[in-house]
């Protein structure tokens, strides 16, 4: 209270120390009188009793305890008013400061939700995710182990599965395919969130041919029906089913195990039937979630689940391929859902820190430039009395403030980079929706910048307090410059190392991409368009008519002009296709993982596939005509190594189906990824694969324009069935750019932070010599009176700013040999020891530091001796 | 004149207390006492007086109002608080205490040169 009292009565209180202390002198000056001084002489000794006004005064303030405060806003006043003074510097300073705290605020509000929020559940850090293994890599549970783990674990309170599903909406004038999911009945309660409007799953709802029920996301609600809460009860049709809306998921609900699912339908798989181990309940497609029951931990789950794993009890038979005998893995949730992106997000995290460094160590010379040119006034102000500590804080008020305008404008930085981020970000990135600027994001700003403030204003204040008094008045004086050079050098060598660290970084993830994508794909991606169509309504309940509706719609699409040639596929490459990948077994026995695709004749002819050996598959290849297979080179290879493997037979899938003969060999394809070493693959049309795909890829070649082509052919589509919702229209080319999204993800991000930290590296080292070549102008004058040529002064600027460049460049590799190892899930094809990239990396640091060093060099070579040796 | 002493951190104080006990009285005045009373053994740099004064008054030991003197200046004339009152009591207690121990101490180390 008195503090603040006394602050708000600053004036009175200063006017009253103001009296009592010239009470004091007075009353000494008048004793001394009283003894027989003169006036002057009384006066004079009882100044030096006192032993300085002004500093009694200073103290008693710093004793009352308001100091602070006033200080500060003295402080902040005087700061505000110098930075004013200098509006260039103060405008470098603040933007080199909002790019570094603007940088870090985005990439934290990135890593943030994803990697260290909790999941947006209750208690989320009690659910789990539950796979099968083999070989100790991860597979999805197949629904008759997750019947036999829900009856015979006691560690969950709730546990579920799901798989994907797309139902599309009839009736409207363009029919809408939604992403969804079938779950079973747990799953919400697993997450721990019900659904605000109805009611959740429940048993009953998910048996086999159970009641056809539905429970739409908020959002799904407000767009397609309005938010009409009279619609639990009422019924909406999907894939020519009437489904009850029975549920209405709270808005903000956040989906993260399928942030695009909008929907959800009860599983209902049979429960009964488990010896058919052909059947769809015994597939490896399902994931599974289990929430915990509370105490429990992740481990003893695991362990329970793994004894249930190795116990069989007869009344759960499991066939060989789901046998649970390589264990079960039980993580939890979290770390499941960011598994993939988490090295690239600490990788990102690392990078901008290394950027905001590079920022701070920037303005922390610029603030040491202008010390040696505030030197005088420093010098002034102790000299009247102003403590040491007092001149420190004044300095690290300035940064502070600084530091707080760097971090206002970095808000805004952080906004820009956050949504940058968002559109760039590759498909795998989980909760993307949660990337945004918050509390936390505010938060962490507002840290950054106090933290910044203080190291940036650290080295300058430590510099001020060996201000030398007598030095730093004389102007003419350049004594203390020496130690404040040699800093400000030692911090130009360490910004030039962090961003080498962050250009090999950058460099390393480039030429991995250009290894990637000089890898051929086994196909021609120019003018390919593709979109996948999924059967939907009972009409295609029957297999023919699927069938049916492929030649018709081939037929159709053929017939568009600019159409070159046209096939279906079941599996098309690089899409991100999943489940096409089965057992194939040759007579001999031997066995290997395939990837399977049901493609019209015609496929490998369209996409551009060799032929290697034999023929293509064409229209010959039907129903009732002898199964024929084509087969990759890699697989011909590994199977009949030297041999030709044409009329060869194998099973693909169930071994007691009758035999494929191999009728050709093709080229091998990437599926996955261009990454992908697996390249075994089969390839038979739809009409001798023993069921029909639920959804088939089609892939046009267009004489030439391509995406142009996509309408007319979407309705050449619609005008065999206009019921028939066309997803993922896209160029193959584009496919192949979002192959590798997150590498480039990663390369775009990497890049754009090494380019700013070389522009302020370069910026650090322009500033040093610049100031250099200032502080040791009479030097140079000297030299130039002396006879140095233009070369020899240019030299001895360059000579100095290499050594710094190369310097740093020095420690730089070395940190970057070491930091490249982080960045080894993401390299390929390249070692982190690349030297093609740190070769390239030391060419660059060296021509951008010439650059750098150029104007400071021209200027010390342009010296006029005669006009140094007037005015000495 | 006689060798001066410096005082020992803390006492000042302590010094400061006991003489505002005394009746109120303004900073000039506490100079002058302490350096009679001490027989100008401890000087009491003027300096410091006016800080210790003012930290005294911020935590509550002395209270300040201000009045004019015998010669009619106005000046701020300290009192001491209730609290300072019992802070004084402790301090002086406890330098007591320090005294005494230092004395003993000091008898006692040359006994042992003896």
């Amino acid at each position: 209270m008195t503090r603040w009292q006394s602050l708000w009565r600053r004036h009175k209180v200063e006017e009253q120390l103001d009296k009592e202390v010239r009470f004091h002198l007075d009353q000494h000056t008048a004793d001394l009188i009283a003894q027989g001084h003169s006036p002057a002489e009384a006066r004079r000794q009882a100044r030096l009793a006192m032993g300085g006004a002004e500093q009694v005064k200073e103290e008693c303030r710093d004793a009352r305890g308001t100091r602070w405060l006033e200080d500060l806003w003295k402080d902040v006043r005087y700061a505000a008013r110098t930075l004013r003074q200098r509006p260039g510097f103060a405008a470098v300073a603040t933007l080199t400061l909002a790019l570094g705290i603007g940088a870090a605020t985005a990439i934290f509000s990135a890593v943030n939700p994803i990697l260290f929020e909790p999941l947006p559940y209750p208690h989320a850090d009690r659910i789990t995710m539950i796979w099968d293994s083999y070989e100790g890599v991860r597979c999805d549970v197949t629904f008759h182990t997750y019947r036999e783990l829900a009856a015979r674990s006691r560690s969950f309170e709730a546990m579920a599965v799901m798989e994907a599903w797309r139902p599309a909406m009839s009736g409207a004038a363009q029919p809408e395919r939604f992403g969804g999911q079938r779950v079973s009945a747990g799953y919400f309660r697993a997450l721990g969130v019900a659904p605000a409007l109805g009611r959740d799953f429940e048993a009953a709802d998910d048996r086999f041919k159970g009641p056809r029920v539905t429970i739409l996301s908020e959002t799904l609600w407000r767009r397609r029906f309005s938010g009409d809460s009279a619609i639990v009860g009422s019924q909406t049709k999907l894939d020519g089913d009437l489904y009850t809306v029975i549920g209405v998921m709270p808005k903000g609900f956040e989906n993260v195990l399928a942030s695009s699912a909008e929907l959800w339908a009860p599983l209902q798989y049979d429960a009964g039937n488990v010896t058919n181990y052909e059947s769809e309940e015994w597939g490896h497609h399902l994931h599974m979630i289990g929430r915990l029951r509370p105490g429990l931990g992740v481990d003893q789950a695991r362990r329970e689940l793994n004894a249930i794993a190795l116990h069989r009890v007869g009344q759960f038979p499991r066939p060989p391929f789901a046998s649970l005998e390589h264990g079960l893995m039980v993580n939890a949730m979290q770390g499941e859902i960011t598994r993939f992106v988490k090295p690239v997000l600490l990788a990102f995290l690392g990078a901008v820190i290394l950027v905001l460094l590079i920022a701070s160590v920037n303005v922390t010379n610029l603030l040491l430039a202008r010390g040696a040119q505030r030197r005088g006034e420093f010098a002034m102000r102790a000299a009247l009395g102003a403590g040491r500590p007092r001149l420190i804080r004044q300095l690290l008020t300035e940064s502070l403030l600084l530091a707080a305008l760097g971090g206002v404008l970095g808000i805004v930085v952080a906004e820009f980079g956050t949504e940058a981020l968002v559109a760039l970000s590759p498909a795998g990135l989980p909760r993307v929706g949660a990337i945004a600027i918050d509390g936390a994001a505010f938060a962490f700003a507002s840290g950054i910048a106090a933290l910044v403030g203080l190291l940036i204003g650290l080295v300058p204040a430590m510099h001020a307090y060996r201000v030398d008094l007598a030095a730093g008045i004389q102007q003419g004086s350049r004594r203390t410059a020496g130690g404040r050079q040699l800093t400000r050098r030692t911090l130009a060598v360490s910004e030039v190392a962090l961003a080498i660290v962050l250009l090999v970084s950058a460099g390393l993830l480039f030429r991995s991409l250009e290894r990637l994508f000089a890898i051929p794909p086994g196909f021609d991606a120019a003018h390919l368009l593709t979109m996948q169509v999924q059967y939907s309504g009972h009409r295609y309940d029957d297999d023919s008519a699927r069938l049916r509706f492929l030649g018709q719609a081939l037929e159709a699409v053929q017939r568009v002009p600019g159409v070159a040639s046209a096939a279906f596929t079941s599996l098309l490459p690089l899409s991100g296709d999943q489940y096409g990948v089965y057992g194939a077994h040759f007579e001999d026995g031997n066995g290997y993982d395939v990837f399977r695709y049901a493609a019209t004749p015609g496929y490998c002819e369209t996409m551009g596939i060799a032929l290697r050996r034999g023929r293509f598959l064409d229209e010959h290849d039907t129903a009732g005509a002898p199964p024929a297979v084509l087969i990759s080179e890699s697989l011909a290879k590994r199977q009949f190594p030297g041999q030709d493997p044409i009329g060869r037979r194998v099973h693909v899938g169930p071994t007691d189906r009758p035999w494929f003969t191999i009728v050709g060999v093709v080229g091998d394809v990437k599926q996955g990824s261009l990454a992908d070493r697996q390249a075994d693959a089969v390839y038979m049309t739809p009409a001798q694969w023993w069921f029909g795909e639920d959804a088939m890829s089609l892939v046009v070649r267009a004489r030439d324009g391509v995406t142009e082509l996509a309408p007319a052919i979407e309705s050449a589509i619609w005008s065999v069935d206009k019921d028939q919702p066309i997803v993922r229209v896209a160029t193959v080319d584009a496919l192949l750019a979002a192959s590798e999204s997150q590498r480039r993800f990663a390369m775009i991000v990497f890049e754009a932070f090494a380019l700013v930290a070389l522009a302020l590296a370069a910026t650090g080292i322009y500033g040093v010599l610049s100031g250099g070549v200032t502080e040791r102008m009479r030097e140079i004058e000297v030299r130039a009176a002396l006879g140095a040529s233009r070369g020899d002064l240019l030299s001895l600027v360059v000579r100095q700013g290499m050594m710094l460049t190369g310097l740093g460049v020095a420690l730089g590799l070395i940190g970057a040999a070491a930091a490249s190892r982080a960045l080894m899930t993401l390299l390929f094809g390249v070692s982190p020891l690349d030297p093609v990239t740190y070769l390239g990396v030391i060419a660059l640091a060296a021509a951008v530091s010439a650059i750098a060093c150029a104007v400071p060099a021209w200027r010390a070579a342009r010296v006029d001796p005669s006009i140094t040796l007037r005015a000495e | 004149m006689t060798a001066k002493s410096d005082l020992p951190q803390g006492t000042l104080d302590l010094l400061i207390l006991k003489v505002v006990a005394l009746g109120p009285v303004h900073g000039y005045a506490i100079a002058q006492r302490l350096q009679q009373v001490s027989r100008d053994v401890v000087q009491a740099p003027q300096g410091s007086l006016y800080p210790a004064l003012h930290r005294l008054e911020n935590r509550g030991f002395l209270s300040a109002d201000w009045k004019d003197t015998e010669t009619g200046r106005e000046a701020k004339f300290y009192r001491l608080t209730r609290k300072g009152r019992a802070q004084l009591e402790t301090e002086a207690a406890s330098w007591q205490r320090l005294t005494e121990a230092v004395g003993l101490i000091l008898k006692l180390s040359e006994g042992g040169v003896q």
